[in-house]
């Protein structure tokens, strides 16, 4: 992996890396080229968010986002192609602490959801952002995963859900 | 990751460095077992065999579930596969957020010093 950015020294993409660091927790780093405080907009600023919350790969556009980012502030995130097949994925921020730390609880999945970590923290005009994921067991991690493969079967779960209910999206 | 996929590199060569642990794996590989069938298979006491299941355990090549009161092993060897296949995939997402992510602070950052130069002026 990183062997990649390695061989083009060119590219000035900075390399992000993802580590499990034990069986319920992951930890995502990456830095990038701007003050701490612009970056923590991006984070929190809903228009900016939208922007590269859901990348072109993910094949997931994002449909909506609502931030009230603030303690105990609570935010949605709804992806979808459409509004009638739409996910939402929501949850609270637990600490707001601008520019440098940003705390916030999944909900999605209920009890089972995970506590994400953000850390902000500049150095000579760069700043280097750890994303920190705390599952409630390493099988809630195992299945979720935030991962980009992930998704599409969390959509299945969710028709069959909605469906179930009978609700109108 | 390279110090976590040493560590675990490091327990499954450990666990294999054993004869009859590697036997117990063989064996597994055929069908599952009880720790008791595997102590008398491996001609061992209980407590014996439980501390070799209890090593394949730790470097994931077994898993071990106790119904009732059996202790049932079987092979786990595909655990560090499955890991690696889930980080890559968890990389790529975040990856792909942070590439974009990169474009928005760069384009953010430029604006800003621009700004500040025609203040100055």
């Amino acid at each position: 992996m990183a062997a990649r950015n390695a061989n083009s020294p060119a590219a000035a993409q900075n390399d992000t890396k993802v580590e499990r660091t034990s069986d319920r927790e992951v930890v995502v780093t990456r830095t990038f080229n701007g003050p701490a405080r612009i970056v923590f907009e991006a984070w929190t600023q809903p228009e900016l968010f939208k922007r590269w919350w859901a990348p072109k790969s993910l094949n997931m556009p994002i449909l909506s986002v609502e931030q009230d980012v603030r303690v105990g502030g609570s935010y949605k995130l709804v992806f979808g192609h459409d509004a009638s097949q739409s996910m939402a994925f929501h949850g609270r921020y637990l600490e707001v602490k601008p520019p440098s730390r940003l705390v916030w609880t999944n909900e999605e999945s209920g009890d089972q959801g995970s506590v994400t970590t953000v850390t902000f923290e500049e150095k000579g005009g760069k700043t280097l952002l750890t994303l920190h994921e705390l599952y409630p067991s390493k099988e809630a991690l195992d299945v979720s995963g935030g991962a980009a493969d992930a998704l599409p079967e969390q959509f299945a779960q969710l028709d069959a859900l909605l469906a179930s209910m009978g609700a109108r999206v | 990751m390279v110090q976590f996929y040493q560590t675990h590199l490091d327990a499954s060569f450990a666990a294999l460095s054993d004869p009859t642990r590697r036997g117990v794996l063989e064996q597994l590989g055929r069908a599952d077992a009880s720790i008791s069938d595997l102590a008398e298979k491996f001609h061992m006491t209980l407590t014996g065999m439980k501390k070799h299941v209890g090593v394949l355990e730790e470097a994931g090549l077994v898993t071990t579930e106790k119904i009732g009161r059996v202790r049932t092993c079987k092979l786990g060897a595909r655990r560090l596969e499955e890991e690696m296949r889930w980080i890559e995939s968890y990389r790529q997402l975040w990856a792909a957020r942070f590439d974009e992510l990169d474009k928005i602070v760069e384009e953010l950052t430029r604006k800003e010093k621009a700004d500040g130069r025609k203040k100055r002026k």
